[in-house]
């Protein structure tokens, strides 16, 4: 909402400074967005008169114009408009100038070539409209005789943007802004006598408003302005508009934007003479439509509240006017129409034909259904005072009538709500200045709601207009107390918090990418996943919720690869998504290492990234937030887009009832597809949600510290085993032998080729062999070794390697 | 001459000399071998005079201190210049580079989050979640913004169905209303997470992260919301001292409601939080609206409290002075290396926020 000081002082008489006013609205909830100082500068815009345009020597869209700027000499200016003519009367800016919309300073400049002693201004770069195509044309009859005058008035004063809150459609107009600025005790909200229309001419235009369900429309105010001449309108009320930056357009659309502004009351100016037989308000018909005064042509669906006459409809009620009966220049008579719109009606309207005006702005958020009469009066004296004509008497028809809203307020609510109390006298006058009637019954007051205020409909609601206006400053700070009842994180929770930190301590770059994706990238990852579409995506790029971290962060991957680094290694924590209902997501951590080990090195050897990397930061991270890796359960089912032979499965043990990680390789078909270039690309992902929480604390893992000081032996076994055995079975084979002697089983080396059968290899294995009780002895160790080589010979099918 | 000034005459500056290991071995074994000169005369105590046998004793186990003596440190020094020569030789050059050690780093996000969950844990908030897709209802109807509302239309929403049932939040406050069904009061959490608008510029991404803040409870007015959000930015920016500014504001589901500026300046292209005269909004708050805690089921008369939601991004920014929105979602390594954290680097309360 922008307004002036110079305007808000129409309704408030204060000796209040600007600045002042500045903070005490944003004190009082109508936030002060920015001001601008419009003025400034101004005098620069000068009228000035194109005399002469010649074709731009080297450009074809550009001409080079002499302009008359009521200097002796004329000034050379370079133009791209289409329509600078010559004898085309416009705005010129010199050099130095600041164009208000770009807020750019204008500086002498050569255009392709040709010198340009400032330029001539379109209406949107002076912020006057949104017109941006070709130069502003000044009527020639008016400003003929203004050539080398500033374009603006002097006196306008800063412009003052007020960012107003859904719940206060009052203060869409000046005067609510006035009345509240007064409640706060800056300054007098002043009152007028109310122009009343004394006709005594009957409106004898036949308004009906169509008895139907879901009505939009409940009350249809008018009246009949006949043989008036529609002018410009007077210097006054251009300057009004102008100074919060609107155009004027002429005496008829500017009275009724000047009401709109003044007090909030939206009103339609008819070209009655257009309207045949009458008007009607109804529902709409499907297939309806019509040519709105944005030019653009809108079909309608049922059941949207029109006003329409025997041809079919004229505009969609309180939102656009149509084309067809729209005033215009010689207009002679006019249908002024104020009515009361309901908000859910237009909303769904605008909606769904996605129309968005001023009108509908205000109609949404609840127009005061009582200032019908008043912004007919105030609207028709002004068009009979400048336009002439007569008016006639206000019909007004109505299928519902406004009942007042009442309820009964506890005082003691205001210091139960803030903490701090005021007196009922500050109370009773705070309520009186907003305009609520208060009567007064035991320890109650019993409010009537000023019909302005559709915000308006409890207790707390009272309390915040108090507070409001008491001002926010007077509320206490309570100190907080330092009291924890209850633990802050879950288990859930610390988890995340530990499993984050671990993985970031190996060396990954956490990320944080969107929840969204590219439904290309998301493809290769979806696995067996269904794709989830976004049915307004900001771009298609970002389509889809992801199924898997891969599809973002192997696009961020390539682009960081692209930037010329080679080694890198990134990480997110965050969801996935399986389905588009609440809850279908599951917390993943997901990571992607590319490139080599010591590149470069001076001092080791350099080698690419491999699974058994990744799997060292898996494993280790899992074991960090508390998982034993003894147990463990590794296989080699992983999903299509990882590498078949280069990947694991793992399990928090051999239950293997939730997948508690995969790591791998990327599949070489994805990395070919998305062109990435790099030695080596390996990932991961820990399924959060598939982790049992562990339900040992730290305290309960700390078990009782027993070792064995009796001779450790070593004894190394080298096994040859068909190629698809794994070590992990060889490993199993082995502890299983004898756990209370076999501590520790470490495999050093794997080979296969010369010497070894096809089709199998040699897997090396030393096991450290430990009592409890005693030194083993020779035999006891022979015992055991003869035990191992068949226990793994039978389970494995494997030969010891003489 | 006695047998024993011969000896110490002939040896001692034998011993001068300089000599390698085996001349010295060599003069020791001559002197202490089984029949060098000083244990032959060892051998002759027994037949010499009763009354010369204690001084001759005395000057031979002197003697024999004195060439001992004298041998080991030859041998000392000669092993330690042998050391000292292998060391030598065995120099590098100790300004070559480490191994090479890649550090890892926690994103600035993740970090404000513990953070924040680190301060509110002092005073008693536990940590809620909720789901990043919501239907309509939890994230609109039931914070008492019906269909129709404007105030939807600030709230520029990604949708899931053609319904528009289910969309992704625009905020984290549908945590208040699953946190107040799922349970009964009093109410004390926080709920940071990821939400969503589909309003994409240069101060705009279509993803960043709120926290939301819930204490209900009997008698909990705007006098504890004030205190409670003074105390987070106090501890939040690591001042003793903040400037702060409530105004009234709307909210669907909180009345009164209230924005909340904290003061700063500019000094050197700096942010100073705290002091200066211009206002910066870095959060909207207010006490629950009835309306809402009908809506869960709880009882208005007898609780109430208050809401708040705090932009993360928007404090990551200020506190680490972070230029740019977007590029906390662009993944640039340099980016995440330049403004991430040690992953050792976890806010606690007694160890301190930041370092």
């Amino acid at each position: 909402m922008k307004i002036t000081f110079d305007w808000l002082k129409d309704h408030l008489s204060t000796n209040l400074k600007e600045e002042k006013l500045l903070d005490q609205l944003t004190n009082i909830g109508l936030e002060v967005e920015s001001v601008e100082n419009l003025s400034a500068g101004n005098e620069l815009f000068k009228v000035a008169k194109i005399v002469n345009t010649e074709k731009h020597p080297n450009a074809d869209r550009l001409k080079v114009c002499d302009v008359n700027v009521g200097e002796k000499e004329l000034k050379k200016v370079v133009c791209g408009a289409n329509n600078a003519r010559e004898g085309l009367i416009t705005i010129y800016a010199p050099p130095g100038a600041i164009i208000p919309k770009t807020k750019i300073k204008l500086v002498e400049a050569k255009i392709r070539g040709v010198p340009s002693k400032g330029m001539l201004c379109s209406e949107s770069e002076l912020n006057l409209s949104d017109e941006s195509d070709g130069i502003i044309e000044l009527l020639k009859s008016k400003y003929e005789k203004s050539i080398g005058k500033s374009y603006f008035a002097k006196s306008s004063s800063n412009l003052i943007d007020l960012s107003i809150t859904p719940n206060r459609p009052d203060c869409l107009g000046v005067r609510g802004i006035a009345r509240d600025v007064a409640a706060s005790g800056f300054g007098k909200l002043k009152y007028f006598k109310e122009k009343r229309i004394k006709s005594k001419v009957k409106q004898n235009l036949k308004v009906k408003i169509n008895k139907e369900k879901n009505q939009g429309c409940n009350t249809f105010g008018s009246c009949l302005i006949n043989n008036v001449k529609n002018i410009e309108s007077p210097q006054w009320l251009k300057d009004k508009l102008i100074s919060i930056g609107q155009k004027p357009i002429s005496a008829i659309v500017d009275i009724t934007n000047y009401v709109m502004i003044d007090i909030n009351r939206p009103l339609h100016a008819y070209d009655a003479d257009k309207i045949e037989k009458g008007i009607v308000v109804r529902n709409s018909k499907l297939g309806e439509q019509f040519t709105a005064l944005d030019n653009k042509v809108y079909k309608l669906e049922n059941g949207m509240c029109v006003i329409s006459d025997s041809k079919g409809v004229l505009g969609l009620g309180g939102i656009i006017g149509g084309t067809r009966s729209g005033t215009e220049f010689n207009t002679k008579n006019v249908l002024l129409e104020a009515a009361y719109f309901d908000p859910r009606s237009i909303r769904n309207t605008a909606k769904k034909l996605n129309i968005d005006t001023d009108a509908k702005f205000r109609f949404e958020r609840g127009i005061d259904p009582l200032s019908i009469e008043d912004g007919l009066n105030k609207a028709a004296s002004l068009i009979k005072e400048i336009c002439g004509g007569e008016i006639s008497k206000i019909d007004i028809q109505k299928n519902e009538i406004y009942k007042n809203k009442n309820i009964k307020f506890d005082p003691h609510l205001f210091e139960q709500i803030t903490g701090f109390k005021i007196s009922i006298k500050e109370i009773l006058n705070i309520l009186e200045d907003l305009g609520f009637g208060i009567k007064r019954d035991k320890k109650y007051l019993k409010l009537n709601i000023p019909s302005w205020r559709p915000d308006i409909s409890q207790g707390v609601d009272i309390v915040e207009e108090l507070v409001r206006i008491a001002g926010y400053e007077k509320i206490k700070t309570v100190d907080p107390i330092k009291e924890r009842t209850k633990s802050t994180l879950t288990k859930s929770q610390k988890l995340f918090h530990f499993l984050q930190r671990s993985i970031a301590s190996k060396g990954y770059l956490e990320a944080i990418t969107w929840s969204f994706t590219d439904s290309n990238y998301n493809d290769f990852f979806k696995d067996k996943n269904k794709e989830i579409k976004i049915i307004n995506p900001i771009s298609s790029e970002l389509g889809v919720l992801r199924n898997s971290i891969f599809s973002n962060l192997i696009m961020y991957m390539n682009k960081n690869l692209d930037r010329g680094f080679k080694d890198l290694s990134i990480f997110e924590i965050g969801p996935i998504f399986t389905g588009s209902n609440p809850g279908e997501q599951n917390t993943v951590v997901c990571g992607l290492s590319a490139g080599k080990k010591s590149r470069l090195s001076w001092i080791d050897k350099e080698r690419n990234i491999d699974v058994y990397d990744i799997k060292r930061d898996v494993v280790q991270s899992l074991v960090e937030v508390g998982y034993s890796s003894d147990k463990f359960f590794i296989d080699s089912e992983t999903p299509n887009y990882y590498h078949p032979g280069k990947s694991g499965r793992l399990f928090l043990n051999t239950g293997k009832d939730q997948v508690a990680a995969y790591f791998g390789e990327i599949h070489p078909n994805i990395l070919k597809k998305i062109d990435i270039k790099t030695e080596s690309l390996i990932g991961f992902e820990i399924f959060l949600d598939n982790l049992k929480l562990p339900e040992k604390t730290l305290n309960d893992q700390k078990t009782k510290f027993v070792v064995s000081d009796y001779q450790k032996s070593e004894r190394d076994f080298a096994f040859i085993v068909d190629k698809n055995v794994t070590s992990q079975d060889l490993i199993n084979a082995v502890s299983n032998v004898d756990q209370n002697l076999i501590s520790n089983i470490k495999i050093f080396d794997v080979y296969d080729g010369e010497n070894i059968p096809e089709n199998q290899k040699s897997i090396a294995i030393s096991v450290s062999i430990q009592s409890f009780e005693k030194t083993l002895n020779d035999s006891d160790l022979e015992k055991i070794n003869k035990l191992i080589i068949e226990t793994v010979e039978n389970k494995t099918g494997a030969k010891i390697r003489s | 001459m006695s047998d024993l000034k011969k000896i110490k005459d002939e040896f001692l500056p034998k011993l001068k000399e300089k000599l390698n290991l085996s001349e010295i071995n060599e003069i020791k074994s001559n002197l202490f071998g089984k029949n060098g000169l000083i244990s032959s005369q060892f051998k002759k105590i027994g037949s010499i005079a009763e009354n010369e046998r204690k001084k001759f004793a005395s000057d031979l186990n002197n003697i024999k201190d004195e060439l001992q003596d004298l041998i080991d440190n030859k041998i000392n020094e000669i092993q330690n210049a042998e050391i000292k020569e292998k060391l030598d030789k065995e120099k590098i050059d100790v300004t070559l580079p480490e191994r090479s050690y890649v550090r890892g780093k926690i994103h600035p996000v993740s970090q404000t989050i513990d953070e924040i969950s680190s301060i509110f844990s002092e005073i008693g908030f536990s940590v809620e979640e909720g789901p990043d897709v919501e239907n309509e209802y939890n994230n609109f109807t039931a914070l008492n913004t019906p269909d129709n509302h404007p105030a939807r239309d600030m709230h520029d929403t990604f949708y899931l169905d053609e319904k528009k049932e289910k969309l992704l939040r625009t905020h984290t406050s549908p945590v208040q209303i699953r946190t107040m069904l799922k349970d009964k009061p009093p109410f004390k959490i926080i709920a940071p997470g990821r939400t969503y608008r589909s309003d994409s510029d240069q101060t705009h991404s279509p993803m960043f992260h709120q926290v939301e803040g819930l204490h209900i409870d009997k008698n909990i007015n705007m006098g504890h919301l004030k205190g409670c959000l003074n105390y987070f930015i106090k501890e939040f920016f690591e001042v003793d001292k903040i400037k702060m500014r409530f105004r009234p504001s709307h909210f669907p589901f909180t009345e009164p409601s209230a924005e909340v500026d904290i003061g700063y300046k500019i000094k050197d292209g700096k942010i100073i939080i705290g002091e200066g005269d211009k206002w910066l909004e870095i959060l909207g708050c207010g006490m629950v609206h009835p309306n809402v805690l009908k809506n869960v089921k709880v009882d208005p008369i007898k609780f109430q409290g208050y809401a708040f939601g705090i932009g993360i991004d928007r404090l990551a920014m200020l506190k680490y002075g972070i230029n740019d929105l977007r590029a906390f979602f662009d993944c640039d390594y340099r980016w995440l290396n330049h403004f991430g954290f040690d992953p050792l680097d976890v806010p606690t309360n007694y160890r301190g926020l930041s370092r």
